[in-house]
């Protein structure tokens, strides 16, 4: 868009016009601010609600005055609490394991797919592309019956069995890798790579010291949307996951309150808080990088 | 480095410098080698999977026959999986099944399944591109606008879930909110329709986000030399909007619209947690994924029919996106012209979002 300046030129000059387009250009600014605001409070409030309401004393779950009253840490301290049954703390960790197993394993198969897709031609190159995009639109909840099926012959369904967890995750990481890692792949300066083994570096010299610093946010981009998808999975994990390896999603979808059948909403919020915040601070931190990466799969992680 | 150019046997140089034919043959050979363990592992989690759910539909579950009052083992069922959900027959012919019963419930999940579709999407595109159409302009605080917009996209949903649960308790924020303009508190979760607009809400709240980064990303490819042209054609803003932003954009929101449509049929997180698939009658927000996951309790075999229609369903979708409705999800060169480079939905947009600030 063009700077907004005083006078355009080739409109007319005189100062009712003049006066009449500065207002007009008030008002389109004004409006845009406001825009921008709705925007801002659209996603921040119900965020804000959240970590409020986890810092409220239980007494005053359902207190509406915008900031914290009666400010606690009990909230957190009942989330980490094994008394009624729930294993927060584990969960947490049992996240971290299935995250970093899930994007380490998806990168590793992933990344080479990426590296022939974009720069490579071969036959057969387009359904091959056809169909790790069909992966990616494939419904979870299609292979929740065979694999409980398979798993619980396996007997992967009891005990500390992350690969129950941790291979359907794959599913869902490793199309998404692949997508988003071929379009950064695309846009590359593959040209540099021929450059550098013109002046007389072997091919792996070229790709480890022009290539690979080079690819590198490319990278760490893809594999924190395959880490977000991971961490966020619900359906399998809900299926498959045993009380040793329940993932906070789970976790949290069924924690448990002082009365049965009453929900514990300040001690979820303080729960929620626990796993959103980290989230939060990293896609804050590198939020350029994973718009792009959004942009780039147009995959939902 | 020491070593000369000639000490560099095979020189690879991009395709499209080479002459087109059999030279080709090496690369061909290292490219489907690296792409091999993709396509090995993702037919041992999804293809397999897959193909044993399609065999696993023509079994019959085991339990208590329903004419007999037997149990019976199982074995070959020929369609009669299919034929109780599609029909609703529960082994006594059409319509046996008793309303409200499992096996009644697939017309009704996927009525509510396409109305969460059209409803969630329609509000995403509109809102979608609203801001996007905001965030297009150059303001100061851009990455904090980018980056509060990214924060539903990230809660993971069971946590969104969670968070509107508490949002929509009755005694919760939105009803204190509605006593203001003098509506009466809503049984948000327990009513039929206030349970399935709780449901949109927070679908729409999490993930319009993604909808206006990937209409933003098409929005920045537009010069804005185009719009000086049409201010000085005359062209009044619906004009240009509909003669010249829509057409400009519709590749990436088509993609957006594809990728969200198929997210909202296979919803399962969101209703789940929510609602647990009820509100009014008991399963008013009980999704096609949602009514899979209940089945799996009942009986696999029937549950791997369902799941198979729920995939047709899916895969039909996708298929009219792609064909007719311009969702160019791999951009395939045209033939002849094929370039070296795979385009995947708008790499310049890519770029364009990237370096936006």
């Amino acid at each position: 868009m063009t700077a907004t300046t005083g006078t355009a030129p080739g409109t007319t000059t005189s100062d009712v016009a003049h006066a009449h387009h500065v207002k007009s250009e008030r008002w389109k600014n004004t409006r845009a601010y406001a825009g921008l605001a709705l925007i801002v409070i659209w996603g921040l409030a119900p965020f804000y609600w959240m970590i409020v309401t986890a810092f409220r004393d239980v007494g005053y779950t359902f207190d509406t005055t915008p900031w914290p009253t009666h400010v606690t840490l009990d909230n957190f301290k009942t989330a980490f609490s094994t008394d009624r049954g729930n294993h927060f703390a584990q969960a947490l960790g049992n996240s971290v394991i299935i995250g970093v197993v899930t994007t380490v394993l998806a990168m590793l198969v992933g990344v080479f797919a990426a590296y022939a897709l974009s720069r490579l031609h071969f036959r057969g190159k387009y359904l091959v592309l056809g169909f790790i995009l069909g992966a990616s639109m494939f419904p979870g909840v299609a292979l929740v019956s065979p694999l409980f099926q398979l798993f619980s012959s396996l007997g992967w369904l009891t005990g500390a069995n992350y690969q129950a967890l941790i291979i359907p995750d794959i599913s869902f990481a490793l199309p998404l890798t692949v997508y988003t890692l071929t379009a950064f792949f695309s846009e590359m300066p593959w040209e540099l790579e021929e450059s550098a083994r013109m002046d007389g570096c072997t091919q792996g010299q070229a790709f480890r010291k022009i290539m690979l610093p080079l690819a590198a946010p490319g990278l760490f981009t893809t594999a924190i949307l395959a880490f977000i998808s991971a961490w966020n999975e619900f359906l399998l994990a809900s299926q498959f996951a045993t009380s040793t390896t329940q993932p906070v999603t789970v976790a949290i979808a069924n924690f448990a309150g002082a009365q049965p059948h009453q929900e514990p909403y300040t001690t979820v919020m303080a729960a929620g808080t626990i796993v959103t915040v980290p989230l939060i601070i990293m896609v804050l931190f590198f939020q350029r990088a994973i718009v792009s990466g959004l942009t780039a799969g147009g995959v939902k992680g | 480095m020491s070593t000369t150019v000639e000490t560099v046997t095979r020189p690879s140089t991009p395709p499209s410098k080479r002459k087109r034919g059999g030279l080709n043959a090496g690369q061909g050979r290292r490219g489907l080698f690296l792409v091999l363990p993709t396509i090995v592992v993702l037919t041992v989690v999804i293809v397999y999977p897959l193909i044993s759910a399609v065999i696993l539909s023509f079994q019959k579950d085991s339990g208590l026959d329903k004419a007999t009052g037997l149990f019976v083992e199982g074995g070959p069922a020929g369609l009669s999986n299919y034929t109780h959900w599609l029909l609703a027959d529960c082994g006594t012919g059409r319509s046996s099944c008793p309303p409200g019963s499992i096996g009644s419930l697939f017309w009704p999940a996927l009525t509510i399944t396409l109305f969460f579709t059209v409803v969630s999407v329609s509000l995403e595109v509109v809102l979608g591109l609203w801001f996007a159409t905001i965030m297009n302009r150059e303001f100061r605080g851009r990455g904090l606008v980018r980056a509060a917009i990214l924060v539903p996209w990230a809660i993971p949903t069971a946590v969104t879930a969670k968070l509107w649960l508490f949002i929509f308790a009755y005694d919760g924020i939105a009803n204190h909110l509605l006593g203001f303009v003098g509506i009466s508190p809503l049984l948000w979760t327990g009513d039929a329709w206030p349970a399935r607009f709780a449901v949109i809400i927070a679908d729409v709240w999490k993930t319009t986000p993604f909808m206006a980064l990937l209409i933003l990303a098409g929005l920045q490819l537009i010069g804005s030399d185009v719009y000086e042209a049409a201010q000085i054609d005359g062209a009044t803003r619906w004009q240009t909007f509909t003669r010249i932003t829509l057409p400009m954009i519709k590749v990436p929101l088509m993609v957006a619209v594809l990728f969200r449509t198929l997210d909202v049929l296979r919803i399962f997180d969101l209703p789940w947690i929510l609602t647990g698939g009820g509100g009014g009658d008991g399963h008013a927000t009980t999704t096609l994924s949602i009514l899979v996951i209940k089945q799996i309790r009942e009986g696999f075999h029937s549950a791997s029919a369902l799941s198979t229609i729920v995939f047709l369903i899916i895969a039909f979708v996708a298929f009219l996106f792609i064909r007719f409705g311009g969702a160019d999800v791999v951009q395939r060169p045209p033939k002849g012209a094929r370039g070296d480079k795979v385009k995947l939905t708008e790499n310049p947009a890519v770029e364009a979002v990237a370096e936006g600030n």
